[in-house]
């Protein structure tokens, strides 16, 4: 029996790691590479399934695809260019600068994480819109179309290219500006050539990142693009609304392609960082500057003020009658436009999701780190395939995924056909879109053990299981429970895979707020949205309260970790 | 008698029997095997093209204290490795009382492991981490604390038991590591640069105690260090590694008294490489230096002598004994107990000597850049080097 592991040291021990491994690499074969083959293959088959380019010739024959590239294109450099800069101001005075509040800033920074990239669709429209109270900023150009779009998708993308600067530049080796100020090197000086420089991998990679999510969201021009065409939206037009599954998957892989690319360039570049920051660097610690200070807190201010703004309109629609006619406030949209029209239960759904992708994902996720990074398993090839595999979710849109999964499992050859359309695979497409950087959260814990507590343990004649429970798995557990909430905000708040997967019954919430606003009930949907920004806040809050206790009650031994 | 010392160690239960007897001194009980307590034959291992072990032929006695030394890359963790089944060997035997493990995997053989970063579990406490090899199954409790208990006193770190090693110096982490090593009784102990990350004073301090706790466990250790110091302060037989293979095994004092080769000499302390020519049986030549040898020389008609700076004498300006010559001082270092000193010396080849004088012989005397100072080296310390590989 493969499964039942050797608690006592035994021989067989040795060989289990392997076979473990295996059915990984064999789950991630089953549920990531052959979707995305079956994308690939259907984009070269013509309607009776012989090998033809035809598809190709007919999409590029399609009036304004050439013009939804371009577009698609030009929209994510621009979103690109707006938001690292802002976003790297935002980790600089954060993490460089004697700020009062940085906790508060850094959380409000963050705050777009909770709910679905639509809530800024959303709350934009009530801001610049028709009827928007602001609209007069835009100085007669309208909210629906790129301008709209692009708003939308800062504010969204916002968060991910801050995380990724926050690490860069928290992680500063402090002798550095020790010797720039022995030197006596200017303000500026010192910022070009010590801060930028030691931040440019994560500059890189947030700009990666930042354009790989322009490209690939698509319940933003949907909402508030007008019609405005990008690609995104044609996959979803095409799936969706014309069943046109041949077109739609040509236009995913016009979608993978940009986007597998920057990730590949990210991978390289990163491989190059490693040496950059030394064992002995000293960490560096701001003092008070008043001149440098006061304008990066109004920066920060600013900021925080027009992201809480975005937050609080989609709230504050939830709770008027008629923006911006009737401000009188009501539950009227969560009680009829939610609960009485039955589309409360796919709160329920993505509930269920969320917890299920949590509980699921994250002993997957860990697991199969642990396999990778703290036993022999053998063969080693098996080893990187599962590397390859675990980066490879990175590099792939979620909408990308979504119509590999329809082509993949919908198939009536399939024996898993079964699954389409179950909230099974609306999990396990959710634990494979979000693997990547779960994988690495758990490989750098991983890492970070001493290497030879396996080998200790060997030497003791404890099995490798025993030592991943009662020492791997404790002194991990900060990074598990990071990410079981990734897992769960997460799936609270995706769209992308799961808007080609569900069926009436497991409607998920972000997705109702892409029918919602589509049936015109911009009332509904914001109620929809504000109730996913809550449930993410509390997981949140919940999250934070229970490390905090649990690392507290059981884990004494950290109160002396230096 | 045997039931006495399982009494005083209460161990019955935790620790195998023929490792109770060993650890209660009784290790010359059944020993008739005239082979080496652990032997290893033709021992290779490479890393793609690299070789990282080149045919190593090792034998170890029982309770010998066997130190691996050689530089940085040399192979000596990838031996130890082998030794302890982390790492399979590609060709070669590795035969630990009586039983060929080369196969085995590291739980079936029988060693006990301390790393230079301890490896200690930090979730863990000292006692836990002590009794990790102790609990299995359903070991008597009170049977392991006992055994912890003991351990601990073994070390010099009693009742630290509720400590996590986070709360401990490195020093003292390394004994409770060495604690946990040596709680199951195992029969061979094997430590990688157990020492490099401590300061030098506390290095000094454990290798002392190491060495005693061994002597009186008679535990056949291996410890594996690239500091010679260490090696010679604490072996039996020290084996001096090379590019994956070994270039002498000896004891501390005739490695260092007779090396086996250049790079032997050269690695193990500091000395001078003096090049003369054969002119006698006794007598060498080297530029105007005539020396007279204690060993008779071999036939080649070129001698190398490696002089250990310790060696060369300082003597009244006017004595002309056998084997005086003139030297000038081109640099002088005062390092506390001993000096070293820079000489130019009329060799054959011009190549400054170097010279240690310790600071009581030379009664405060200072020795100044410039001056001129009798030396001798004295015959019997003059040994020829075999032939340059
Ligand atoms: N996994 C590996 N893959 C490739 N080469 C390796 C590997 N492990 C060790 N080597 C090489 O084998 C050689 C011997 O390594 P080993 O660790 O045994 O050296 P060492 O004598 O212990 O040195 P040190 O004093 O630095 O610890 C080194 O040159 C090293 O680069
Ligand atoms: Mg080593």
């Amino acid at each position: 029996m493969i499964l039942s592991l050797p608690l006592r040291w035994c021989a067989d021990g040795e060989r289990l790691p392997g076979r473990l491994l295996l059915v990984a690499a064999a789950a991630l074969a089953l549920f990531l590479v052959l979707p995305l083959l079956a994308l690939l293959i259907g984009s070269v088959r013509d309607d009776e399934g012989a090998f033809s380019l035809l598809r190709f010739a007919e999409f590029a024959a399609t009036p304004g695809m050439a013009t939804a590239a371009w577009n698609t294109l030009w929209v994510a450099a621009l979103v690109t260019a707006l938001t690292v800069p802002l976003a790297f101001l935002y980790a600089y005075a954060i993490q460089r600068a004697c700020l009062p509040l940085r906790g508060l800033w850094r959380l409000i920074g963050l705050s777009a994480l909770l709910g679905p990239s639509l809530v800024g669709a959303i709350a934009f429209i009530q801001w610049f819109g028709t009827q928007g109270v602001l609209k007069a900023w835009l100085g007669g150009a309208s909210v629906y179309g790129p301008v709209g779009i692009v708003m939308a998708t800062v504010y969204a993308a916002f968060p991910h290219a801050l995380m990724i600067l926050v690490v860069a530049l928290a992680t500063a080796d402090g002798r550095l500006y020790e010797a720039a100020d022995a030197l006596g090197a200017s303000r500026w000086r010192r910022f070009r050539t010590v801060t930028l420089p030691a931040a440019k991998y994560g500059l890189i990679s947030a700009a990666l990142v930042v354009f790989a999510y322009s490209v690939s969201e698509f319940g933003i021009p949907k909402v508030i693009g007008g019609n405005f065409p990008v690609l995104a939206v044609e996959v979803y037009v095409q799936v969706v609304g014309q069943h046109n599954f041949g077109r739609g998957a040509i236009v995913a892989l016009l979608l993978l392609l940009p986007v597998l690319f920057a990730f590949a360039i990210d991978t390289w570049v990163q491989r190059r960082q490693q040496a950059s920051l030394t064992a002995r660097a000293v960490p560096y610690q701001p003092r008070p500057d008043r001149r440098r200070d006061l304008p990066l807190l109004l920066y920060c201010l600013l900021l925080a003020t027009a992201m809480l703004g975005v937050l609080g309109m989609a709230m504050y629609t939830s709770l008027v009658r008629f923006w911006p006619y009737n401000l009188e406030l009501t539950l009227d949209h969560y009680i009829y436009g939610l609960a009485e029209a039955g589309v409360l239960a796919a709160w329920q759904n993505s509930l269920k999701i969320a917890a299920l992708t949590a509980l699921i994902g994250t002993p997957l996720v860990f697991f199969t780190a642990w396999l990778l990074e703290r036993t022999p398993a053998r063969p080693a090839a098996l080893a990187t395939a599962v590397r390859a595999m675990a980066a490879l979710p990175m590099g792939v849109p979620g909408l990308v995924l979504g119509i590999g999964y329809i082509l993949f499992f919908n198939s009536p050859d399939n024996p898993l056909n079964g699954l389409y359309h179950t909230l099974t695979i609306m999990v396990v497409a959710t634990v494979v879109h979000f693997y990547t950087p779960c994988h690495l959260t758990a490989v750098t814990a991983l890492k970070s053990l001493d290497r030879e507590f396996e080998a200790v343990s060997a030497s003791l004649k404890v099995s490798r299981f025993v030592t991943l429970w009662r020492v791997t798995l404790p002194v991990c557990l900060p990074a598990v429970l990071e990410i079981a909430r990734y897992l769960f905000i997460n799936a609270m708040t995706t769209v992308s895979a799961l808007v080609f997967l569900y069926s009436s019954e497991t409607l998920p919430a972000a997705v109702a707020i892409l029918n919602l606003d589509e049936a015109g009930e911009l009332g509904p949907a914001a109620a929809m949205a504000t109730l996913i920004v809550l449930t993410s806040a509390l997981i949140s809050l919940v999250y934070s309260l229970l490390t905090h206790l649990l690392l507290r009650r059981h884990q004494a031994w950290r109160n002396f970790q230096r | 008698m045997a039931e006495a010392l399982f009494d005083q160690v209460g161990s019955e239960e935790v620790i195998p029997a023929p490792a109770a007897r060993r650890l209660a001194g009784g290790f010359t009980v059944d020993r008739e095997l005239p082979m080496a307590h652990l032997e290893i034959t033709q021992l290779s291992k490479r890393y793609g093209a690299f070789v990282a072990l080149d045919g190593i032929e090792l034998a170890v006695d029982e309770g010998e204290f066997l130190v691996l030394l050689g530089p940085s890359g040399c192979g000596k963790t990838t031996l130890l490795r082998a030794i302890a089944g982390l790492d399979r060997q590609d060709e070669g035997r590795i035969v630990h009382a009586g039983r060929d493990i080369s196969r085995l995997p590291p739980g079936q053989r029988d060693y006990g492991i301390v790393f230079q970063s301890y490896a200690l579990f930090p979730n863990l406490s000292v006692a836990d981490n002590v009794a990790y090899g102790l609990q299995h199954g359903r070991s008597d409790r009170r049977l392991i604390r006992q055994r912890v208990e003991e351990m601990l006193e073994l070390v010099g770190l009693p009742g630290t038991q509720a400590k996590y090693p986070a709360q401990l110096s490195g020093g003292q982490q390394q004994r409770i590591a060495l604690a946990r090593a040596l709680a199951t009784a195992p029969d061979l102990l094997l430590l990688d640069e157990p020492l490099s990350a401590l300061d030098a004073i506390e290095r000094v301090r454990l290798r002392g105690e190491i060495r005693a706790l061994q002597t009186r466990l008679g535990v056949t250790t291996i410890m594996v260090t690239h500091d010679q110091e260490e090696a010679l302060a604490m072996a039996d037989r020290i084996v001096v590694m090379q590019r994956g293979r070994i270039q002498q095994i000896g004891a501390p004092r005739d490695i260092y008294r007779q090396p086996g080769n250049d790079f032997v000499a050269d690695f193990i302390g500091r000395g001078n490489l003096l090049v003369a020519e054969r002119v006698g049986p006794h007598h060498a030549r080297s530029g105007d230096l005539l020396l007279r040898t204690g060993a008779e020389l071999p036939a080649a008609s070129t001698a190398r002598f490696y002089v250990r700076p310790e060696d060369i004498r300082l003597h009244d300006t006017l004595d002309q004994g056998e084997n005086t010559f003139y030297g000038h001082v081109l640099k002088c270092e005062f390092l506390g107990p001993y000096s070293l000193v820079t000489l130019r010396a009329p060799t054959a080849d011009g190549r400054p000597l170097v010279a240690q004088f310790s600071s009581n012989y030379l009664c405060g005397r200072e020795i100044r850049p410039g001056a001129l100072l009798r030396l001798g080296i004295p015959a019997e310390h003059l040994q020829a080097l075999p032939e340059a590989a």
